[in-house]
């Protein structure tokens, strides 16, 4: 049994066995022959490994003459490992002794040397690992050929292990069949971690190399909630986890009851309760966990992993897609948040020693107008199919927000002039997630239609703590006073002013938080997919009277400490069966 | 059986190509070649074995030839292994 630790990025608990996806698509069923088929299954094996050498030998003699000698040697490393006499002979044995057939005993015998290989501690010798897959590679190719299995076709449940995600291998899967997915690589933006949200089936990424870690049929549990995969787990370990995904089901089931009940108080307070998302299809996602709106439609992923801009096109395609599919629920579309951990081929030119302080966000764009006008003029042209409203993220001071809002007001012109449909009244926001608009949030709140308030930058910004960094990630957290006191003085501002005041960072998310949230006054909670339905749970049952009082209580500490263990406290108190 | 032990000076040590130079030398002889480095143990014919030894600079490896050209092979790794990397 081995545990492996990855980013959990979908809820729930899967056990299966697992089917290993490659870049190819190839699919190993672990399936055994017949004693008289021993003989034939060694004669396809001899004739993949002549063909594959065959192959190598060309591509020598191909890259020596393009390129040269030198890389052309690289393949006599492929030829050397296709004749090792270990590996073959380690194959055959698996196929005479355990009736293995040649592409599941090829499968396992190099994935055990990949597993060596990546175990070595010189970096530069691991590295030869890559050899190694491309050699498992070349000869299931010449195994399977044209014998590749339909992934549409799954007679059993399955958890899907990959080392991302393609939509065409997501495309052609029996969703029926997948009870998880766990992938190498991958964050909360990649497509795998997108499709499982949406087909709500657990799933962990970042693994990095759980594709060489385990062979297909291995038996598997993907645990979504802590990010944990377990392979090949011991019958008690399989015990424990059944519990854990019973409890889980019920748990959902139960809240799942609350979806069409509204994000009100006991004592009739009513609070707007939206989604987050990246990409359209997750409207539905919400919708279907019960938001009424969304908070925070994140447009980066326009923009990434491609060599050309998007075009308007594009963006209008992308919005209308949402706000079609919001019917007629109000969409925050928050304008491009490059930079910092997020690039494009344009922004990830720029070398910068403190990219979390550099060029991202409302000032990538700002710097860079034509793109920006771009996507304010798809935002605005969308604003005729819905409530759309358009939100700046990063801004830090008045000049940004002036100089973005005069950038809108001439697409707005154009707009006009060429007659094409837009929503005049379209609502612009900020998003307050740097000191400096908090504590600024009064004069801000006299130029914007709405605050939408960013946790998660608000405390890496506030504390100085990058929260992706081990050591000091403990150091990072919501609780502490000062930021506290940031949100609550951004709330104010917003009372005062008469503009709506929402949370979309990660601490809306998280039940503890939401009663002093819910206290300070806040209109709306902006929250991922998956936390919808336990957000709206711990809403109803927090009476406004007790977060009001959490909330006085709250600014008696001074230390983040005391907030988040008095919290948690209050959470377990209110909420037994949900907070630990 | 006759043994030789040879440093490793190059500067990567036994990676990929050294490896593929290695036992193709090793092949061209009727003997059966078993490389030990401390505890490890490689077949000299094997380059899987050869590569995860992870034989680095400054490393010696004990290289023992069984069969009628045993020190012929000997004489011809122990001069692949002293000019890795040296095309």
């Amino acid at each position: 049994m081995e545990i492996r630790k990855g980013i959990a990025v979908s809820p729930g608990v899967a056990i299966a066995p697992a089917i290993v996806l490659d870049s190819e698509q190839f699919r190993i069923p672990r399936r055994s022959i017949e004693p008289q088929e021993t003989a034939a299954e060694l004669g396809r094996f001899q004739a993949a490994v002549e063909h594959a050498q065959g192959e190598v030998r060309e591509l020598r003699v191909r890259v020596a003459s393009d390129v040269g000698e030198k890389l052309g040697a690289i393949f006599d490393v492929q030829d050397a490992l296709l004749a090792d006499p270990h590996l073959v002979a380690e194959v055959r044995e698996l196929v005479e002794r355990e009736r293995y057939s040649a592409e599941y005993a090829v499968s396992q015998i190099l994935k055990a040397y990949a597993r060596k290989f990546l175990a070595l501690p010189n970096r530069y010798m691991a590295d030869r690992v890559a050899d190694v897959y491309d050699v498992e590679k070349r000869l299931l190719r010449n195994l399977i050929g044209a014998r590749r299995e339909s992934l549409g076709q799954l007679s059993e449940p399955v958890i899907v292990i990959a080392h991302d995600l393609t939509p065409s291998q997501t495309a052609s899967l029996d969703r029926s069949k997948v009870l998880a997915f766990a992938t190498d690589i991958g964050g909360r933006t990649s497509h795998t971690t997108i499709v499982a949200r949406a087909m709500g089936i657990p799933a962990v990424v970042g693994l990095k190399t759980i594709t060489a870690e385990l062979s297909g049929g291995d038996n598997v549990i993907v645990d979504g909630n802590r990010g944990l995969v377990v392979i090949n787990p011991d019958e008690a370990t399989i015990g424990r986890f059944r519990e854990a995904e019973g409890r889980f089901r019920r748990m959902e089931k139960q809240l799942g009851d609350l979806r069409d009940l509204p994000a009100t108080t006991p004592d009739g307070h009513e609070v707007r309760l939206w989604g987050n998302i990246e990409f359209p299809h997750e409207v539905e996602v919400c919708l279907s966990r019960g938001a009424t709106g969304i908070g925070l439609y994140r447009t980066e992923f326009l923009y990434l992993d491609r060599d050309a801009d998007p075009t308007e096109e594009e963006h209008f395609q992308a919005y209308a897609e949402a706000i079609d599919a919001a019917k007629g629920r109000p969409v925050v579309i928050r304008t491009c948040d490059l930079g910092a951990d997020k690039f494009t081929h344009l922004s990830g030119e720029y070398d910068e020693r403190n990219p979390f302080l550099g060029c991202r966000s409302i000032r990538f764009s700002l710097q860079h107008i034509g793109l920006f006008e771009t996507q304010l003029r798809a935002i605005l042209r969308a604003s005729a199919l819905g409530p759309v409203r358009i939100m700046f993220p990063l801004i830090t001071n008045l000049r940004e927000l002036r100089q973005a809002k005069m950038l809108l007001g001439d697409v707005r012109e154009d707009l006009e002039e060429e007659g094409v449909l837009f929503d005049p009244d379209a609502k612009v926001g900020i998003m307050v997630e740097v000191p400096s608009a908090a504590i600024m949030a009064r004069h801000f709140a006299r130029e914007c239609d709405f605050f939408s308030i960013g946790t998660n930058d608000l405390t890496q910004y506030a504390l100085a703590v990058d929260r992706s960094n081990e050591r000091v990630a403990s150091l990072y957290t919501p609780g502490h006073p000062a930021v506290l006191r940031l949100i609550q003085s951004v709330v104010e501002a917003g009372l005062e002013a008469g503009i709506e005041v929402g949370v979309c960072g990660e601490m809306a998310g998280e039940p503890i938080y939401v009663p002093v949230l819910l206290g300070m006054g806040v209109h709306v909670f902006s929250v991922s997919p998956a936390t919808l339905l336990e957000i709206k749970k711990v809403i109803r049952t927090v009476s406004m009277a007790q977060a009001r009082e959490v909330c006085q209580k709250v600014f008696q500490f001074d230390s983040d400490r005391e907030v988040d263990a008095y919290l948690t406290e209050i959470g377990r108190r209110l909420l037994p069966e949900m907070i630990a | 059986m006759p043994v030789r032990e040879v440093s490793i000076v190059n500067r990567q040590g036994v990676h990929a190509r050294p490896a593929v130079q290695f036992v193709t030398t090793a092949k061209k002889f009727s003997c059966r070649v078993t490389v030990r480095m401390g505890t490890k143990v490689a077949d000299g014919a094997s380059i899987m074995e050869m590569m995860l030894l992870e034989a680095l600079p400054g490393t010696v490896l004990r290289i023992e030839a069984e069969g009628p050209e045993a020190d012929a092979c000997l004489d011809a790794l122990a001069h692949v292994v002293a000019e890795f990397d040296k095309d």
